[in-house]
């Protein structure tokens, strides 16, 4: 059995980090609390030296900026490591069945073999050092490699993970809802729905866990494997 | 093989068809009625559902295609490939089945989609018709229909205004509906900012528009079933997800808490139906029950005496073609009926950019305004390339995040990744709507079903394959739809429009509809297609075949009210005239 890998962030590195405790709860350490912390994260998927690699393209395709955070303060790393080790990352919903052909026309979608944690463990061979590039040569490497399959696999995976609920691991304090203004899911716009014509409403942000008062358990944590 | 004792009734498939029937026929008759489903109930997660990834992107209520695919290509010259994910059409699994997950838009067809052929031909000649057409006539006309529109309206619970009250026309309906004998059971909706804005626009601009009709509910609704649902909370999560309070109407909301009452149902989920088994007789065959797999993967038979096929459109072909039942089409010779007319509505939209804030968190299923100024033979056809049309509205069904951040105007210059790309797509990430179009889809020689040669599910049957592509009738319709669709959100105010690109080939990963149809054809005569008016199997008298597989054409509308009528129209078939005297229906 493979040995169990950690992502280990400087807490000092990053203006807040995320801590994931063993029931799966997510809180953030900021910076100057706690400034010469190390931090630990299990991985389920990753192997350390897999996830910097991630979390940095993830970062590059959406950074944080003066516009506000981005994938790594999302932890969309640690979303995408969760998804890779359940159900979808090897493509339990998928019709896996051959003949693959992949050069089919784009109108057919995917056709092609790989499941989505093949993927990446083969696509991030050859991404080997891209955490230690400077940021301008991290654009450069993805620019080359923006045609591929992995590419458009991280592109959409960051995406899911800044903006999914906060149950699946990214969209940590709901940073990506903030950005857009999305308030996540409320029981009820019953009484706004025919208001604010042309003026933004912007009600407090709820997550689902909190909208339904009880705990959610996910596709991901039902199918892990442990 | 296991025999189970024989159920006078068998239904396959616990969805919008089946669960009526089951309803219909429970009511009125002492008989057993068993219900297959291949799926599970899954009414406690729905509180779950307000989570776009599990349930928009990752489609949790769907069909799944590991074990459930189906076969693709252009035309028949092409090497097909399946459907790896559902994308273009999402059928769905369990109780409820795609009713579950629906968005809920509740219009009738137009009364001259049901003669489409003799319409078109009637107002400009035989010539006019599209090369390779296969229009037909359903044999049944609208008129004959109305009543059980009308009623499906009470029982599923419609909220809308009528345009055409017994011939009167009235303003803020649809002024072009065919004749209705009622009003809809409950008030529009509410409107939102957007769709509000696109009807004031539209009706300046001389078009007629009108609320929705949806099977979402204005205010409280009990049905006639004595079946209660509150009014829509407008959460925004509707499309592709069941509703967490029971608003909106599905199976399980609607029909379900009144066939649980009944005794004389079984319901059985997570069974795999294999075939019909079936004897050919010279006077027609008679179906004898059916082979399932059970959940334990044991191969059982189940005898009946009369069996109901109420799958999607997909699964009531592919029982059919794997059983044996019905001569396969040949598009080469016209002869054979099983496969024929595959059609799919037409769907595409504008992206419109706007410059206040849109709100559009909010909304629920086809919450909004329509037009119908050129839908189905509306305008004057003689100058333009064209037949036949559809409908042009703005919706807010709700919109989150993952699917839409990023959709930017094609005049902004950014990379589709970046800083730059992120503050472009932050800033216009709720002034970004849509204007639809949803359009008919007429049937070509071309565009049918049949088994596929190589693809195979995981029981080693062939997967069930589509061949069909778009031709220069739709083609010709969505850029003369597209040109006005332009227009409108102009005159709207947009500071940007993306016009849609066009129709090419048929893309599988383009979110379309879940309207395909066909297949299992209604027809006036046995050679023209698999049912009669009454959705009986030609060739087997104790076989139906409910569902949209029996539409000869797509309308405009969404399908869901038409499989309806057309279920209450068959159940009272069966029990007024086929359960008093069995055999073939004149």
């Amino acid at each position: 059995m493979q040995r169990r890998q950690f992502l280990v962030l400087s807490a000092a590195s990053v203006g807040g980090v995320l801590v994931y405790s063993l029931d799966r709860r997510v809180s953030r350490v900021f910076a100057q609390e706690k400034t010469t912390q190390s931090l630990k994260i299990p991985l389920r998927f990753f192997t350390e030296s897999e996830a910097l690699i991630v979390a940095a393209a993830a970062a590059r395709i959406f950074p944080a900026d003066d516009s506000g955070p981005g994938a790594q303060e999302a932890g969309v790393v640690i979303y995408i490591d969760r998804q890779l080790a359940g159900p979808y990352g090897r493509d339990r919903f998928r019709y896996t069945q051959g003949p693959f052909d992949e050069n089919a026309l784009r109108e057919f979608g995917y056709q092609g073999k790989a499941t989505p944690a093949d993927a990446y463990r083969e696509g991030l061979k050859a991404l080997k050092g891209f955490e230690k590039l400077s940021p301008e040569e991290q654009d450069k490497k993805l620019q080359q490699i923006e045609n591929t399959h992995l590419f458009a696999l991280l592109r959409q995976h960051t995406l899911e993970g800044m903006f999914c609920d906060p149950v699946h691991g990214g969209n940590v304090d709901m940073v990506g809802w903030q950005l857009v203004g999305f308030p996540g899911p409320r029981m009820s716009n019953y009484a706004e729905i025919d208001k604010h014509f042309g003026e933004a409403f912007r009600p407090k942000l709820i997550s689902l866990e909190q909208s339904i008062g009880r705990k959610v358990r996910t596709t991901e944590d039902e199918g892990a494997k442990s | 093989m296991k025999t189970l004792p024989s159920t006078d009734v068998l239904i396959i498939g616990s969805g919008w068809t089946g669960l009526l029937m089951a309803k219909e026929l429970s009511g009125r008759t002492p008989l057993s009625i068993t219900i297959l489903e291949r799926g599970r109930d899954r009414r406690p997660e729905y509180i779950t559902g307000m989570d776009e990834l599990e349930f928009f992107v990752r489609m949790h209520m769907m069909q799944d295609p590991s074990t459930d695919a189906v076969a693709m290509r252009h035309d028949a010259g092409q090497a097909s490939h399946p459907v790896r994910q559902f994308g273009a059409f999402l059928p769905g699994t369990g109780v409820g089945g795609t009713g579950e997950h629906w968005g809920a838009v509740y219009p009738r067809l137009m009364p001259d989609c049901f003669e489409m052929y003799s319409k078109t031909v009637e107002r400009y000649g035989k010539t006019k018709l599209p090369e390779d057409h296969s229009i037909q006539d359903w044999g049944i006309t609208y008129n004959e229909l109305e009543p059980y529109y009308a009623r499906s309206e009470r029982e599923v619970g419609i909220s809308g205004k009528a345009g055409n009250l017994n011939g009167q026309k009235i303003d803020g309906g649809n002024v072009f509906e065919g004749q209705r004998s009622s009003e809809y059971p409950m008030p529009p909706t509410k409107v939102p900012y957007f769709p509000t804005l696109f009807g004031k626009t539209v009706k300046s601009l001389g078009y007629h528009p009108f609320i929705n009709a949806t099977a979402i509910p204005s205010q409280e609704y009990t049905n006639p079933d004595g079946v209660t649902r509150p009014p829509c909370a407008f959460c925004g999560f509707c499309e592709r997800t069941p509703c967490m309070i029971g608003a909106k109407a599905q199976p399980s909301s609607v029909y379900l808490p009144v066939v649980q009452k009944r005794k004389s149902v079984s319901l059985k989920t997570g069974i795999t139906v294999r075939r019909i088994v079936h004897d050919k007789g010279p006077n027609g065959g008679r179906a004898r029950g059916v082979t399932y797999f059970d959940e334990s993967g044991e191969e059982i038979f189940q005898p009946a005496d009369l069996v109901i096929l109420a799958t999607y459109t997909l699964g009531n072909n592919h029982l059919l073609f794997l059983s044996g039942i019905g001569t396969p089409y040949n598009p080469s010779t016209g002869k054979g009926t099983l496969g024929k007319n595959l059609t799919y509505q037409l769907q595409f939209g504008v992206n419109v950019f706007m410059d206040k804030p849109l709100n559009r968190f909010m909304g629920a299923g086809g919450t909004g305004i329509r037009m119908a100024d050129f839908d189905a033979d509306v305008f004057d056809h003689s100058n333009v390339g064209f037949i036949r049309g559809g409908v042009i509205g703005a919706t807010m069904t709700g919109t989150q995040p993952i699917s839409t951040f990023g959709d930017l105007p094609r005049s902004v210059k950014v990379p589709r990744w970046g800083s730059a790309w992120k503050k472009a797509s932050m800033e216009w990430y709720d002034r970004t709507a849509n204007i639809g179009f949803g359009g008919e889809h007429i049937p070509y020689v071309g565009n049918y079903f049949d088994l596929d040669t190589t693809y195979k599910n995981p029981a080693g049957d062939p997967l069930l394959r589509m061949t069909i592509n778009w031709r220069e009738n739709e083609r010709k319709m969505v850029d003369f739809m597209n040109g006005k669709m332009v227009e409108i959100a102009r005159a709207m105010g947009a500071k940007d429009v993306n016009p849609f690109p066009g129709y090419f080939n048929f893309d599988v990963t383009r979110y379309q509809s879940t309207h395909v149809q066909g297949g299992t054809i209604m027809s006036a005569s046995p050679d023209r297609g698999a049912v009669n008016m009454h959705q009986q199997h030609w060739d087997i008298s104790n076989l139906f075949v409910i569902g949209a597989s029996t539409f000869p054409n797509s309308g405009a509308a969404n399908p869901t009210p038409t499989i309806l009528a057309l279920t209450y129209r068959t159940a009272d078939t069966i029990v007024d005239r086929y359960l008093k005297k069995p055999g073939m229906l004149g």
